[in-house]
C-alpha cells in the first residue's frame, strides 16, 4: 500500500464532499474578502507604515497580511473535518481497510490545500480590484510573486496539520472549529500582518518578529515588492524567505508526527 | 485445525468496565457463527478486536489463519466488516463510496469502478447509484455498507447487528443477501440481539453475557436447553386458576408456573399448534373462560432466563450505557484507560 495513492483517494473524497457542501467554501471566502474591504477602508487612512500615512501605502502593505491570515484559517476546516470523520462510522471502515494509516489525515490536509489555493486566487483578484499593486514599493516579477504564493500555501498546509491534531483531540466538530480559530487571533495579530511591528511596545516587538507567521508575511512583502518591509535585524525578519520555509517545514514535521501517532493510537 | 476465525481468552477493559472477560471462539471455514447477546454483552467489542479496530488487553486471535495482533494489515486484506452504523460517506454517491473503498483495498481505479457497478447491480442499488448516500433510506444504506464490505470478496466477513433498526421487509431482504453470500463459501461472524435472526442465518450460536461466552450450540440445542415451546394462558377469573393448572399439567412437559396478579399460566410443551387446539378444547370443556392464549417460542429473553437466571431486558437497562459509551468513545476511552 502506498501512502501517496491512498492519500490521493481520500483527498478526492474530501474535495467531492466540499463541492457538495458549497456553502462551507463560500463562507470561507466571504470572511477574508470582508477583512480586505474593512481594513482597507476603515483603517486605511489612519495607519502609519514606515512613516507614511498614505491610504495607498497601507492598502499595499495590508494584502500580504490578509493573505497569510486567510491561509491559516484552513486550520479550522481541517480540524472540523477530521473531528467529524472520527465520530462517524466511516472511520471504522477506513480502519478496517488495508490502507496507509496516515492517509485519512494526509488526504484531508491535501484537500484543504486545494481549497486554500482557490480561496487565495479569489482573494488576490479582490485585492487587485481594491487597488493592490505588486511592485508598488520595489520592483518584482511574476516568478517572485508566484514564489510568494508558494510560501503562503506552504504555511497554510503546515497549519492544517495543527488543525488535524486539534480535530483528533476534541469531541465534536464544533469544538474543533472554535479550537482551531481562537488561538489564531493572537498569532495573526501579534505580528507584522496588520501593523508595522517596529512601532509595537518593546516587549511585544520581539514576539511579533519571531512569530513564524510574521516570517511568511515579511517574505511575501519582499517578494511582492510591497511597502512596509520591516527593517528589523531579527533573523526571521532579515532572512524572511528562509525563515518562512524553515518554520513551515518544522511545523509540518512536528504536527504531522503527533497527529499520525494520535490517529494510530485512536485506531487501537 | 483452528477455524477461519479463532479467538482464545480475549480480554478488553475500558476503565472500570470489563467489556471482554475471556472470550473463546472458533468458527470453522465456510460456516456462520451467530454471536447472540443483549446490549453491552461484549458483541461489538469482540468484533472490533477481531477486525483490528481495537487491541485486546490479553488473549490471542487468528482470522483466515493470520495472527490479528502480529499482522493486522494482512488481516485487513482478508476481512470485510459491516458495522452497526452504516459506514458510508453520505455526501458521496453510492458509486463513489464503493469506488473509494475499492481503491483503498488497493484496486486500480478502473477495476474499482467496474466492481462498484457490479455490486450496485447485485445489491439492487443501480437506480440510486449516482445519488448521494444522504438521500438513501436506512435499508439502502445498510445494503451499501454491506456492499462496501464485499468489494474484494473477502473470505471472512464480520457483521455487527446488520439488521438492527430495519423494518421487517428490509430485514428479510438483507437476510436473503447474507444467505446468498454464505452459500458462496464465505465464513461469517454475525452479532445479533434477535434469536430469530441467529436461527435464520447461523449454523452455530454463541451466547455472550458480561463479556463471556456462556453457551454455545446450534439453535435447536439452545432451544432445547431453554425448554422449547410453551403455552401461555390468561384466565378470566382468578378462581379458575387451580383447575387451569390441573389441565395444563396434563399437557405440559414440566411444571406450570403461575403469576397470580396477571392470572397468567405458563407451561413448557411439545406438539405445537395441534396441542394448542387440544388445550383450548379441554379448557372449554371444563368451563374455564380465557382472556388470552398462545403458543410462545423461545426468545432471547428465554435463552437468557434459562442460562443466567435473569432476562436480557433487565440487563439491557443496566448495561446499555456501557456499550453506548464503548461505541461512541472508541479509541479515546482506550487511551485514557492506558
Amino acid at each position: 500500500m502506498s501512502t501517496m495513492s491512498d492519500s490521493l483517494v481520500i483527498a478526492r473524497r474530501n474535495l467531492i464532499r466540499m463541492s457538495r457542501i458549497p456553502e462551507m467554501v463560500i463562507f470561507g471566502l466571504i470572511q477574508p474578502i470582508m477583512f480586505v474591504v474593512l481594513f482597507t477602508y476603515v483603517f486605511g487612512g489612519s495607519m502609519n507604515i514606515g512613516g507614511s500615512t498614505d491610504p495607498d501605502v497601507y492598502k499595499n502593505f495590508l494584502m500580504a497580511g490578509i493573505f497569510a491570515q486567510t491561509v491559516t484559517f484552513a486550520t479550522a476546516g481541517a480540524g472540523a473535518g477530521i473531528a467529524d470523520d472520527m465520530h462517524k462510522g466511516l472511520i471504522d471502515r477506513f480502519r478496517s481497510l488495508p490502507m496507509a494509516r496516515g492517509a485519512v489525515l494526509t488526504g484531508r490536509t491535501m484537500a484543504d490545500l486545494v481549497q486554500t489555493a482557490l480561496t487565495l486566487l479569489v482573494l488576490a483578484a479582490v485585492a487587485l480590484v481594491v487597488g493592490w499593486r505588486p511592485g508598488f514599493a520595489e520592483p518584482t516579477n511574476f516568478g517572485k510573486i508566484m514564489a510568494g504564493f508558494g510560501l503562503l500555501l506552504l504555511l497554510g498546509y503546515a497549519f492544517t496539520w495543527i488543525g488535524a491534531l486539534i480535530g483528533l483531540s476534541v469531541r465534536t466538530p464544533e469544538a474543533a472549529t472554535s479550537g482551531g480559530l481562537i488561538w489564531l487571533f493572537p498569532v495573526t495579530f501579534i505580528s507584522n500582518a496588520f501593523v508595522d511591528s517596529s512601532q509595537m511596545a518593546s516587549w511585544l516587538q520581539p514576539i511579533a518578529e519571531w512569530n513564524p507567521f510574521s516570517a511568511t508575511v515579511q517574505a511575501c512583502r519582499t517578494l511582492f515588492g510591497d511597502p512596509g518591509v520591516s527593517p528589523s535585524d531579527a533573523w526571521p525578519m532579515a532572512h524572511p524567505v528562509w525563515a518562512s520555509i524553515i518554520y513551515s517545514v518544522v511545523i509540518i514535521a512536528i504536527f504531522r508526527t503527533l497527529a499520525v501517532r494520535k490517529y494510530r493510537r485512536a485506531a487501537g | 485445525m483452528p477455524g477461519a476465525i479463532h479467538a482464545e481468552g480475549l480480554v478488553k477493559t475500558f476503565g472500570d468496565v470489563r467489556a471482554l472477560d475471556g472470550v473463546d471462539l472458533d468458527v470453522p471455514e465456510g460456516t456462520v457463527l451467530g454471536l447472540l447477546g443483549p446490549n453491552g454483552a461484549g458483541k461489538t467489542t469482540t468484533v472490533r478486536c477481531l477486525t483490528t479496530l481495537l487491541r485486546p488487553d490479553r488473549g490471542t486471535a487468528t482470522v483466515a489463519g493470520i495472527d490479528v495482533l502480529k499482522h493486522p494489515d494482512a488481516v485487513r486484506r482478508s476481512v470485510g466488516l459491516s458495522g452497526q452504523f452504516a459506514a458510508v460517506d453520505e455526501y458521496l454517491t453510492g458509486r463513489e463510496n464503493l469506488q473509494m473503498v475499492g481503491q483503498l483495498y488497493q484496486m486500480r481505479a478502473k477495476a474499482a469502478k467496474a466492481r462498484a457497478s457490479e455490486l450496485l447491480e447485485q445489491f439492487n442499488l443501480a437506480d440510486a447509484a449516482d445519488r448521494t448516500a444522504k438521500t438513501y433510506s436506512g435499508g439502502m444504506r445498510r445494503r451499501l455498507d454491506l456492499a462496501a464490505a464485499l468489494v474484494v470478496s473477502p473470505p471472512v466477513m464480520f457483521m455487527d447487528e446488520p439488521t438492527t433498526g430495519l423494518d421487517p421487509r428490509n430485514r428479510q431482504q438483507l437476510w436473503d443477501v447474507i444467505k446468498q453470500l454464505v452459500s458462496g463459501g464465505t465464513t461469517l461472524l454475525l452479532t445479533t440481539q434477535y434469536l430469530e435472526e441467529a436461527d435464520h442465518l447461523a449454523h452455530d450460536i454463541a451466547v455472550v453475557d458480561h463479556g463471556r461466552v456462556i453457551a454455545r450450540g446450534t439453535s435447536d440445542q439452545l432451544k432445547a436447553r431453554t425448554g422449547g415451546e410453551r403455552v401461555e394462558v390468561v384466565v378470566h377469573d382468578r378462581e379458575h386458576i387451580p383447575t387451569a393448572v390441573e389441565v395444563l399439567n396434563g399437557f405440559g412437559k414440566g411444571e406450570t408456573t403461575v403469576e397470580q396478579h396477571t392470572r397468567q399460566l405458563t407451561v413448557p410443551v411439545t406438539g405445537g399448534a395441534k396441542l394448542l387446539a387440544e388445550v383450548i378444547r379441554e379448557l372449554d370443556t371444563r368451563g374455564i373462560e380465557i382472556d388470552d392464549i398462545g403458543l410462545r417460542r423461545p426468545t432471547l429473553d428465554d435463552v437468557f432466563l434459562s442460562l443466567t437466571g435473569h432476562t436480557a431486558e433487565v440487563k439491557d437497562e443496566a448495561e446499555t450505557n456501557g456499550e453506548a459509551a464503548d461505541a461512541k468513545g472508541r479509541g479515546r476511552r482506550k487511551e485514557s484507560a492506558k
